[in-house]
């Protein structure tokens, strides 16, 4: 018997010894019984436990070293744009010029900045009111087989391939546009009622989810003081899901924002600052997708494209961030 | 003693099941009733058929009269609206909006269309005051209600049931929810109340009963088996089945 064993056998005898444990006359549950090897080793639940711990803190490692690796890569390659290639930053974030393969002097990504912000704008500004207006037909109104209908409608749209949307919009909006505002049918409108229909869903299905996690007893005392139908949505619903709807915005604004395919689709691919919403532009992703293909590794041109993938991340990351404050504001 | 509220053979159904079979209830004007009875017989069903909060159910049908000032509250083209600002409601759990304690107090009258900026104040501060919250709230008007106590919140509903000066204020047990010292707190506050409005509380506290209530009536299996005043029912119930639930026999 170990040390530690036959100290504990010895406070189970003084124990007896003094009376502290009462005597118990059932069969198997006399203190002199227990089996103190058994109790001081670990049980099997102890060790599937420790087993169970290992396993996922791996599977945290490994997970972790691939998104520091992801954004250590892009990092590397983003920001050699000014470190080996000498770009000024500044001259990237604002000045319009971009034909990286002419020099450093020629590396401006402002006009493809302000493109990637005018449709993400402009799709979830046009995306929300729709949005919050199915979500409540949803939850307020309807609550039966139509919003079932309605819910596995917006799923089904989630679940279309992007490729599929800018087919869509490069065959039905392109000459649309064309045909009512002139010009190649191209541009930020175009992009940008593709992005709509896109972002609908999300914001709509994280609406409904806003409107869903109000209380019903909210409702009610609304209800109970005299209030309509209209007025108990208007003050006390939306009032009380702002902070989600806010969030289920940003989710719609970070899709917009890094959709690539059905962009360039749409935009026309030239990287020029949109001087109006039916000419021509580029968004970083549009003009990534368009160009990786013609530039060749570690050159001005490649590192420009890294430069603006780090970008994209950076918004990512913003857009997460905002998720994260507007949840602990509220 | 005038009846500020009549229930005639009320009946109420949830589809196939009657949870109400035929209430006959006079509520006196500026008393509090008690509304007792064991889990599931019918107290908050019955109690929400008072400001027509049953509506929405799906399947329900309701049937007898609810007369509030000698005029049926069931009959067709009534004002809805105007009827919940006669009749007000507190519920089992505080349930503030998640605005400020002002805003809070002041919905009531503005959704009736009130515009009066001053005298919107001039009431939220006289129905905190009523409600007993005024001394704990005055300085924080513009403070989220939900950054307030449970007891503070439930105080602050009663306030908002009462800024649109209500005849009747029906309560759902509405200290359930809380502990002893806050329950104690709403108990004062409305036993001073009593002057003014009419009260029909539903509890499960006998004690409370008996201290906050004048009249009681006691329901079981969706029947009314026996009403009367606090003191008859508590020292000299008519029917043993009273004496048996008040005693503690069973429920
Ligand atoms: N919305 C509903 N649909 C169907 N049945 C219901 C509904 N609400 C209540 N009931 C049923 O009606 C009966 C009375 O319920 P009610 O809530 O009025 O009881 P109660 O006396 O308030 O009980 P408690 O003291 O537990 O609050 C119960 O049998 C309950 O199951
Ligand atoms: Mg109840």
């Amino acid at each position: 018997m170990a040390k530690k064993e036959q100290d504990l056998q010895e406070v189970v005898e003084q124990a007896i010894a003094q009376q502290k444990v009462p005597h118990v006359k059932f069969k198997g549950i006399n203190p002199r019984n227990i089996d103190i090897a058994r109790l001081t080793k670990p049980s099997k639940e102890t060790r599937q436990e420790r087993w169970g711990k290992g396993l996922t803190a791996l599977a945290i490692v490994l997970i972790g070293l691939l998104i520091v690796a992801i954004i250590g890569f892009v990092g590397m390659h983003g920001l050699a744009t000014f470190f080996t290639d000498k770009v000024n930053i500044f001259q990237f974030l604002f000045s319009t010029d971009w034909n990286p393969g002419a020099g450093p002097k020629h590396v401006g990504a402002a006009a493809m900045i302000v493109t990637s912000f005018a449709v993400t704008l402009l799709a979830a500004m046009i995306a929300t009111p729709f949005a919050i207006a199915v979500a409540l037909f949803m939850t307020e109104y309807e609550s039966g087989k139509r919003a079932n209908l309605l819910q596995s409608v917006m799923e089904l749209l989630v679940g279309i391939p992007s490729v599929v949307y800018g087919f869509l919009g490069l065959t039905v909006i392109v000459p649309a546009v064309r045909t009512i505002f002139g010009g190649t049918g191209f541009g930020i409108l175009t992009a940008t009622l593709i992005l709509f229909v896109m972002v609908l869903p999300t914001i709509t299905s994280l609406t409904v989810d806003a409107f869903k996690a109000v209380p019903k007893e909210l409702r009610k005392s609304s209800a109970a003081l005299g209030a309509t139908r209209w007025q108990t949505i208007f003050h006390v619903v939306l009032r009380a899901a702002r902070a989600r709807i806010m969030t289920a915005i940003i989710f719609g604004m970070a899709r917009a924002f890094g959709e690539a395919l059905a962009v360039q689709m749409a935009i026309g691919n030239a990287v020029l600052m949109p001087y109006n919403l039916v000419s021509p532009a580029a968004t970083l992703t549009s003009q990534l997708t368009s160009q990786m293909g013609n530039t060749v590794m570690g050159t001005l041109p490649n590192n420009a494209l890294w430069s603006l993938a780090l970008l994209l991340l950076i918004m990512s990351l913003v857009f997460n961030f905002l998720v994260h404050l507007i949840g602990k504001k509220s | 003693m005038t009846n500020i509220m009549e229930a005639e053979n009320v009946k109420l159904s949830y589809g196939d099941f009657e949870a109400l079979h035929g209430i006959t209830l006079a509520f006196p004007a500026k008393k509090l009733t008690a509304l007792i009875g064991p889990s599931g017989c019918g107290k908050s069903t019955f109690l929400r058929c008072l400001n027509r909060m049953n509506d929405d159910i799906d399947n329900i049908k309701i049937s007898g009269k609810i007369l509030l000032e000698n005029k049926d509250i069931y009959r067709t083209h009534l004002d809805l609206v105007a009827l919940r600002k006669k009749v007000g409601m507190v519920f089992q759990q505080p349930t503030p909006f998640p605005f400020s304690v002002f805003d809070n107090v002041a919905y009531g009258l503005r959704v009736a269309g009130v515009k009066d900026k001053d005298l919107i104040e001039q009431r939220v501060i006289e129905s905190l005051k009523q409600a007993a919250i005024w001394e704990e709230t005055k300085d924080s008007l513009q403070r989220n209600a939900l950054a307030f106590s449970g007891g503070q919140q439930q105080r602050i509903c009663i306030a908002r049931a009462l800024a649109v000066r209500p005849e009747v204020v029906l309560l759902d047990e509405p200290t359930s929810a809380l502990d002893p010292i806050s329950s104690s707190e709403i108990e004062e506050t409305l036993m001073g109340l009593k002057k003014k409005y009419t009260f029909i509380m539903v509890t499960h506290n006998l004690q409370q009963a008996s201290r906050v209530s004048d009249q009681v009536a006691f329901l079981m299996n969706g029947e009314l088996i026996e009403a009367g005043s606090t003191e008859q029912m508590f020292l000299s119930p008519e029917k043993e089945i009273t004496s048996n639930y008040l005693n503690g026999r069973f429920g």
